[in-house]
């Protein structure tokens, strides 16, 4: 038997707001639907450091659509980093896939763009694995290019 | 990275229909706004036929039209058709040894790695992203 999949709601129905503790089982949930891994401790360390308390560069959105959660994004506000003047950063994205095609994934950006600009900044970045096509389509589709560094890395190997 | 005719004449040939999706765009029409030959448009408009992108139609006030999915068709994908994107072999023969094939192998580490930031970039890029991009780049 197939599973019925419930209608992606409209972008009107998408309402983005911080996220709150009893959200956090549903936003392990679309993590460890699309990632297929469920990590709890992670988001709850996560919802410690950008979801509680006074984050003012800190940001953890969620987008309420339909009966529950849709999606969710993260990102903060950092300073010199990489020697770039202050930017905003966004670090995770995801939107259930039920839930997809139907503007909110570019609703949470928005949203957390709107939140950095309210913090005077007038730059947005992100970082992803160059196979992640999904991810780097969406990212291209609203308007991002790429950015003036190259990220690099080092095998150690066993210590 | 410098595109083949062939294959630039194709990606106008896909973002001029898929700019007006509903309409015909006669070949001669395409060719003059782009300032190209129509007799080699048409060969790869009509390559965009066989591969499903866009579709013929005949007739006064015919042309070609866009079929394929703008939010789903990639640059990479348009550009594979016609050439392959980073497709150098990069890979030094087994036999080859010595100073050569050291250079070789580290230039060829180099070179692998700039194809697949190529085929990366193109890859993420719909037709719908490069309709969108070409009209924030419109002069004021």
């Amino acid at each position: 038997m197939s599973e019925r999949r419930k209608t992606p709601p409209g972008d009107a129905g998408v309402r983005v707001r911080n996220v709150q503790a009893g959200d956090l089982e549903a936003v392990i949930a679309i993590d460890a639907e699309v990632t297929r891994l469920r990590k709890p401790d992670y988001w709850a360390e996560i919802h410690r450091r950008y979801g509680s308390g006074r984050r003012q560069q800190r940001f953890f959105l969620v987008a309420e659509a339909g009966d529950g959660i849709a999606g969710y994004v993260i990102g903060e506000v950092r300073d010199w980093e990489f020697g770039s003047p202050r930017c905003g950063w966004v670090f995770a994205i995801s939107v259930r896939p039920g839930a997809r095609l139907a503007g909110v994934g570019s609703r949470l950006l928005e949203a957390i763009c709107a939140g950095f600009r309210g913090l005077g900044v007038t730059k947005v970045r992100t970082l992803l694995a160059r196979d992640n096509h999904l991810v780097l389509s969406f990212f291209r589709s609203q308007g991002m290019m790429a950015a003036p560094f190259i990220p690099l890395e080092l095998d150690l190997g066993q210590a | 990275m410098k595109l083949q005719k062939n294959t630039l004449y194709a990606l106008y040939g896909i973002l001029d229909s898929a700019s007006r999706p509903d309409e015909q765009m006669p070949t001669g029409e395409i060719a003059k706004t782009y300032g190209v030959s129509p007799h080699h448009l048409a060969k790869v408009l009509r390559a965009l036929v066989r591969a499903g992108l866009v579709e013929s139609v005949r007739g006064v006030g015919g042309g070609y039209r866009f079929t394929g999915n703008a939010r789903r068709l990639t640059l990479l994908e348009v550009i594979e058709l016609f050439e392959r994107v980073g497709a150098g072999d990069h890979g030094v023969p087994a036999r080859r040894r010595g100073r050569r094939a050291e250079v070789e192998r580290a230039l060829g580490t180099v070179f692998a790695e700039i194809d697949e930031m190529s085929r990366a970039t193109l890859r993420s890029i719909s037709i719908a992203t490069m309709l969108k991009l070409i009209e924030r780049q419109r002069p004021a």
